[in-house]
């Protein structure tokens, strides 16, 4: 039998080992950026602006002499090819519609007649709006869940504390997510669009139902086995569902693997980001939200966060 | 029990074969007055097209009125179907918005001046000089005396910058003109393009070149022919969204209610002009928020290549399940074949009374695998604790049903919370402008919800037929050994 419970503070420390990098790079692209990741046009406003089949590459200052004519200075063009054809991704703040054609005519002296493969333009209210409107959502999401845990346990001990630990070992996935972007940004320039919301909210999601899984067996033991110490039953529950966990595990894994390897170019880092989350997801639920659990019930509370740094407070009362 | 499971296998039965009729056809479906198109409707992000947000534009503080932003709505419908695109989807978001998909534009810019664009046509009197075509100017807007419909927009005074052709009328040439205002004089509107009755694409007969013919309405023919009989010798401008399209001189009066408006526009800029006169002018003027153009290749190829990495994905799933739990797990691939017959169905015909389809699109997909990978888990949990029955020593038929009990308030509370979530999730993308939330909320739901039925009722149902007619079987055929796998030293006695 594996001792998953006594080791507990350890399974903290490796959460903290890949959260706490991440916040690092959070803080320092917001010192540098003055943004926690590199976000995308459907963030910030901006316009991306495709085209394939051109007569040769264009250079950067050639870009930025067309695109300054019409006040926009701070256009960057990045080579790439698009089913053997060379092509051209520039990006810049906002085209307006009115003079989209008016360079389209320019590049198309600079580069013959090329095809438009995507046009996307933002203003910079939207981006704001949809994230803001999300982050609500997450919020009244987490509250209901909760309350339902809390109904749905209503038989053992504490019931609220199952819900709370599952919302904490959700942040902690959601952190080592928005970790990772932050890092992924620093080293590669990895921009944060509105696909990577998505991820993060299928995350968000997968974690609660996976924590679930492991709590429902724990609630089950604790009226089977009510003679045991509250660890053992942790443990036990632990150790029953761990077959479950590593085969839900797997089929997520064999799917989103072979959508990164043999899926489109368009989705390949929404589905990497789905990957560490759900990794993370079915970690979190053994390893931090039933030890958390654990930490609760002998009171190790106080103790815990004394241990902790002064971030880390934030984190875990967030 | 034995009648009931062969009812539910035959319903079973009957439903897979139903939905997989559907959901692996495209074909139209007529009973009696009914008709519906079964097919797949992918989202612009999939299949490539145009999406546009539009958003009033009016001063801060401006209240917009539910009429006006629906009256705008049917005029950008009127206008996108005189466009012809198939499928258009017009909508209106929040209060001031109005989002415009056109799957599989060919020319998106041309259409976005002619579905965007204001449309306001003001005849203008320019006094003793012409104006220059295609330069901007300052009115005095639509006003009670100059208008015919009883409704005045309410536009702000100042020209707003619309997103109405600006160099387009007059592409000919190629050159680019400044959108300034340089001239400052504020011109008195005459009469506004609400007076007119029809409009439409005639060809001047010496000049051979595209004109538009229009007659007028209601107090326009007296407003049109008072104007025109004290200026003979004047001009008269005729600007669209402030824009001077051409700058006629007045030769004699006009008191018979028709004209013929002449430019340097091409057939397709005369045609998309009538298109914006005979619906009218939107009652506020709208700014682009964003655009999104997706060519149909880039579409296509990302739609095949995770079809095709789906399918991998899925192959290695069914070859787990079957390898890893032999029997139960042939019957739980069975069970989400049919899973996904189902959803399919359902993204195809909605459901009667609360939506007709759902649109498919990659943050949609991402809801459909995360629900795949809920169905597969209900099935794991439940296999899992069948095979612990086993072990303890249950006969077969017990641990079965136990198997499927003791699973249930796991599956429940976790399918409840994740139904929680993609329900708040799908309320809030649908009411705040975040359709990328609500593409994936809405397939997430669909899938927990057609999950949990077939991965508790179809696969339960499945194992009580197996268990009736071949009760003798190997329990190796359940995942258990002749000899235990392994010893389960940690498995607390039961009670």
């Amino acid at each position: 039998m594996i001792d998953f419970v006594g080791k507990r503070y350890l399974y903290f420390l490796l959460s903290l080992l890949i959260i706490v990098p991440g916040l690092v790079a959070i803080i320092i692209h917001w010192s540098q950026f003055g943004e926690p990741f590199s976000l995308a046009i459907d963030f910030t406003g901006g316009t991306n602006w495709e085209i394939v089949d051109i007569s040769r590459q264009p250079t950067t200052d050639e870009i930025r002499a067309i695109y300054s004519k019409y006040g926009i200075r701070d256009a960057v063009p990045q080579p790439e090819t698009l089913e053997g054809k060379p092509g051209v991704l520039i990006r810049s703040s906002e085209v307006r519609p009115e003079v989209k054609d008016q360079i389209a005519a320019d590049l198309r002296q600079l580069l013959g007649n090329f095809t438009e493969v995507r046009f996307e333009s933002a203003g910079p209210a939207i981006g704001a709006e949809v994230s803001q409107s999300a982050l609500i959502a997450v919020a009244m999401a987490s509250i209901a869940i909760l309350l339902y845990l809390t109904y749905a346990f209503r038989k053992v001990p504490h019931p609220f504390r199952y819900g709370v630990c599952a919302i904490i070992a959700m942040i902690h996935d959601v952190l080592v997510v928005l970790g990772t972007a932050a890092i992924f940004g620093l080293l590669f320039g990895e921009q944060v669009d509105v696909l990577f919301l998505t991820a993060l909210l299928t995350i968000i999601a997968f974690s609660v139902h996976d924590t679930i899984v492991v709590f429902d067996r724990i609630r089950e033991n604790l009226i089977r086995l009510r003679l045991l110490p509250f660890d053992d039953v942790v443990n036990h529950s632990i150790m029953q569902t761990l077959d479950r966990s590593i085969n839900t595990q797997l089929v997520v894994l064999f799917t989103l693997t072979s959508l990164a390897l043999f899926g489109g170019i368009t989705i390949r880092q929404f589905v990497l980001t789905m990957l560490i989350g759900i990794l993370s997801g079915t970690y979190s639920s053994i390893f931090n939200a039933s030890q958390l659990l654990v930490v609760w019930e002998h009171g190790e509370v106080g103790n815990f966060f004394r241990r902790l740094t002064g971030r880390q407070r934030e984190v875990t009362t967030a | 029990m034995r009648q009931r499971t062969f009812i539910s296998l035959a319903l079973i039965i009957l439903l897979a074969i139903v939905c997989g009729w559907l959901a692996l056809s495209n074909r139209t479906i007529s009973i009696g007055s009914f008709t519906r198109e079964v097919k797949v409707h992918l989202g612009l992000d999939l299949q490539g097209g145009l999406r546009v947000l539009l958003q009033a534009d009016v001063p801060p503080g401006t209240t917009i009125e539910r009429d006006q932003i629906n009256v705008a709505k049917t005029i950008i419908e009127k206008r996108v179907n005189a466009l012809g695109v198939v499928e258009p989807l017009i909508q209106v978001q929040g209060n001031n918005r109005i989002v415009v998909e056109l799957p599989g534009i060919e020319n998106p810019d041309e259409a976005i001046k002619v579905f965007g664009g204001t449309g306001l046509l003001e005849f203008v009197d320019a006094g003793n000089t012409p104006l220059t075509e295609g330069e901007t100017i300052a009115t005095t807007g639509p006003s009670p005396s100059n208008s015919c419909s009883g409704v005045v927009a309410q536009s702000s005074p100042t020209p707003t910058p619309t997103i109405a052709p600006s160099s387009t009328i007059s592409p000919t040439n190629g050159i680019t003109q400044t959108n300034a205002i340089t001239n400052t004089q504020v011109y008195t509107t005459v009469m506004t393009g609400d007076c007119l009755e029809t409009a439409s694409v005639v060809f001047n007969q010496s000049t051979n070149r595209p004109e538009i013919s229009f007659t007028l309405k209601g107090n326009g023919v007296k407003i049109f022919g008072d104007h025109t009989t004290a200026n003979v010798g004047k001009y008269l401008a005729i600007a669209l969204d402030k824009q001077v399209i051409s700058s006629p001189s007045i030769n004699s009066p006009i008191t018979t209610g028709s004209g013929v408006i002449q430019g340097s526009f091409t057939v397709p800029e005369a045609n998309n002009l009538a298109v914006q006169l005979k619906f009218g002018s939107l009652p506020i003027p709208l700014r682009i928020e964003t655009t999104t153009n997706i060519g149909p290749t880039l579409g296509q190829d990302s739609v095949n290549r995770s079809i095709i990495a789906g399918a991998i994905g899925v192959f290695i799933v069914a070859l787990f399940m079957i390898l890893y739990y032999r029997l139960p797990g042939v019957l739980a691939v069975i069970a989400l074949t049919i899973y996904g017959f189902i959803v399919f169905t359902i993204y195809k015909i909605g459901v009667p009374g609360l939506f007709d389809f759902v649109t498919l699109t990659l943050p949609g997909i991402a809801g459909f695998i995360l629900s795949l990978g809920v169905a597969v888990d209900g099935n794991i949990l439940i296999f899992e604790r069948m095979k612990e029955e086993l072990r303890e020593g249950r006969p077969l038929a017990l641990a079965i049903e136990s198997g499927f009990d003791r699973a249930w308030p796991s599956i429940r509370d976790s399918n409840i919370s994740t139904l929680i979530t993609s329900a708040i999730l799908l309320w809030f993308g649908s009411n705040f402008g975040a359709s990328v939330v609500a593409g994936f909320a809405i397939t997430l739901m669909i899938g927990v919800v057609i999950g949990l039925f077939t991965s508790v009722f179809v696969t339960r149902t499945f194992l009580r037929f197996i268990l009736d007619v071949m009760p003798n079987i190997s329990l190796w055929w359940y995942g258990v050994g002749s000899t235990p796998r392994r010893e389960k030293s940690y498995a607390p006695t039961a009670e």
